[in-house]
């Protein structure tokens, strides 16, 4: 099914399980398209592997159009590859020689373990959602539109927060494996809104003290996470995360 | 543990000490480098004399320096806890890692060059802050430029001098900025602004530092 001409040498992260060491492994691919997006040519490896009787290469993905973050991989020492602002299902061929070598290894952070191979058990992020980053209260039916009053500017930062896809590529990039980027995203999403202002103070607390209870590391602002987002998320989350927490602790009076 | 020591010892409220005493740190060096910047007058340290004998007999500066020592301590401890927590939130290494695409280098070898600082501290104060320390208590005339004058005439101590200033040119590039993205004072207007302050902060001091070693040392001020 391979109809390029690209020559391609693959070093990639194997790994039996949570619990095995894993080691990086060659494998040599011909005729690869540089249509084809970097998941499709794994595709192929995984084709080639099967015939052979070993065992495909594991990696999560899922949407394979940018939306759903599933897709991980750190490739050539950049999480999502080379590209700014794609993931790696939106990465394609063109963008790498032909002749090449490629190193594939998966996010690494004690705060996501190796589930085999290139997968990553991701469930931090769903927990520390699941301590603050919703809005609990009656929803009812829609609202007429223009009901609440929001600035346009503020619902545009709240948007652009929300596009968060939870990818993990901040952790996978930061030399502390911090997540400051994704919680702050969380955070930002709802503090910038009318909606979220009743647990503003009480959401932001919890879900610090999550992140710090799943071993994320310390932000040190070197802005790496931003750089490597593959939807631009802004540091000025972070500093608005920053501000909502301090404040909450040291101003305002609302404990969790 | 109670809400206030959860509030410290959590990674936000952690840099929020970081960034602070970093301020602070900042604040004195704005006073030190001023204050040293009187051997420039040239005129045998007479006016610099002055401000140092001041400095070390005045009773509120006394008590500044305690909180300065606090402050380098506080800096210190922090930089250590949080460092050893970031080491730990990555126990496996990449094998090949390209963080130059992303970041600057210093901004990701701060406890590096924090380190260098507080090495060229600890002899800095040997040199400086202690003989002025033993004067003032055994009530010993000290001339504080003479001293000064003595010491940078060996070629070894101002390349330390230099390379120790660089280090903080570097730890400051980083430094400033960050310290108000960590407090999070951000903001349209006035983030550019210190964004441009702090880089040329992080350059001009420095240099006046430096240039203080160089010019002894060459004689351009004796
Ligand atoms: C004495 C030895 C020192 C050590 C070991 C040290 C270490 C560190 C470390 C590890 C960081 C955190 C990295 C980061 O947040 O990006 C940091 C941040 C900082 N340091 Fe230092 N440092 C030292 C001295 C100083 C001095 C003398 C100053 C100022 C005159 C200073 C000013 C700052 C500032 C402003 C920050 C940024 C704080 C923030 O991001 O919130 N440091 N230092
Ligand atoms: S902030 Fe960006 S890099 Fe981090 S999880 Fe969200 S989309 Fe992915
Ligand atoms: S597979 Fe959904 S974003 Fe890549």
């Amino acid at each position: 099914m391979s109809t390029g001409n690209m020559n391609l040498t693959l070093q990639v992260w194997r790994q039996k399980n949570k619990n095995s060491a894993g080691k990086l492994v060659d494998y040599k691919l011909s005729d690869i398209s540089p249509d084809m997006s970097f998941l499709e040519m794994f595709d192929v490896l995984n084709e080639q592997l099967i015939t052979k009787g070993e065992e495909p290469v594991v990696f999560d993905h899922d949407c394979r159009e940018g939306i759903c973050g599933m897709c991980s991989m750190f490739i050539n020492g950049q999480p999502h590859g080379p590209k700014d602002l794609v993931t790696t299902c939106q990465l394609h061929m063109r963008s790498f020689k032909d002749g090449d070598t490629i190193v594939v290894e998966p996010w690494r952070a004690k705060a996501f373990p190796v589930i085999k191979d290139l997968a990553v058990d991701r469930s931090a992020f769903d927990r520390i959602i699941a301590s603050g980053g919703f809005v609990s209260v009656n929803t009812g039916n829609a609202q007429d539109a223009n009901a609440l009053p929001i600035p346009k500017a503020k619902a545009d930062a709240a948007f652009e927060a929300a596009a968060c896809i939870g990818c993990g590529a901040c952790v996978a990039t930061c030399k502390n494996a911090s997540a400051m980027l994704f919680v702050s995203a969380k955070v930002s999403q709802l503090a910038l809104l009318p909606q979220g202002q009743p647990e503003r103070y009480r959401r932001v607390q919890s879900m610090v003290a999550q992140m710090d209870e799943e071993g994320f590391g310390n932000c040190t602002n070197t802005g790496a996470c931003e750089a490597e987002c593959p939807k631009g998320i802004s540091l000025e989350n972070i500093a608005r995360m920053n501000r909502d927490y301090l404040s909450a602790k040291f101003i305002s009076e609302e404990e969790v | 543990m109670s809400s206030l020591s959860k509030a410290f010892t959590s990674s936000i409220g952690r840099k929020f000490v970081m960034g602070l005493t970093g301020l602070f740190l900042i604040s004195f060096l704005v006073v030190h480098v001023s204050i040293n910047a009187l051997i420039f007058v040239n005129d045998g340290g007479e006016t610099f004399n002055v401000a140092a004998d001041f400095m070390s007999h005045n009773i509120v500066i006394r008590i500044l320096e305690v909180g300065l020592f606090l402050g380098i301590i506080l800096h210190i401890v922090q930089a250590v806890m949080l460092t050893a927590q970031n080491n730990a939130a990555r126990p496996e290494k990449y094998a090949y890692n390209k963080p130059q695409a992303n970041s600057t280098w210093y901004s990701r070898s701060m406890g590096l060059l924090g380190t260098l600082i507080l090495m060229f501290l600890v002899m800095h104060l040997y040199h400086f802050w202690w003989p002025t320390k033993v004067a003032v208590y055994t009530h010993e005339a000290h001339n504080t430029f003479q001293n000064i004058v003595m010491i940078f005439q060996d070629p070894l101590v101002v390349v330390v001098y230099v390379l120790g200033v660089i280090s903080l040119g570097y730890h400051l590039l980083h430094g400033f900025q960050s310290s108000f993205q960590t407090m999070g004072w951000n903001h349209k207007k006035w983030t550019p602004v210190v964004k441009t302050v702090g880089v040329w902060f992080s350059i001009i001091v420095p240099i006046i530092f430096a240039l203080m070693p160089i010019s002894i040392y060459l004689g351009w001020i004796s």
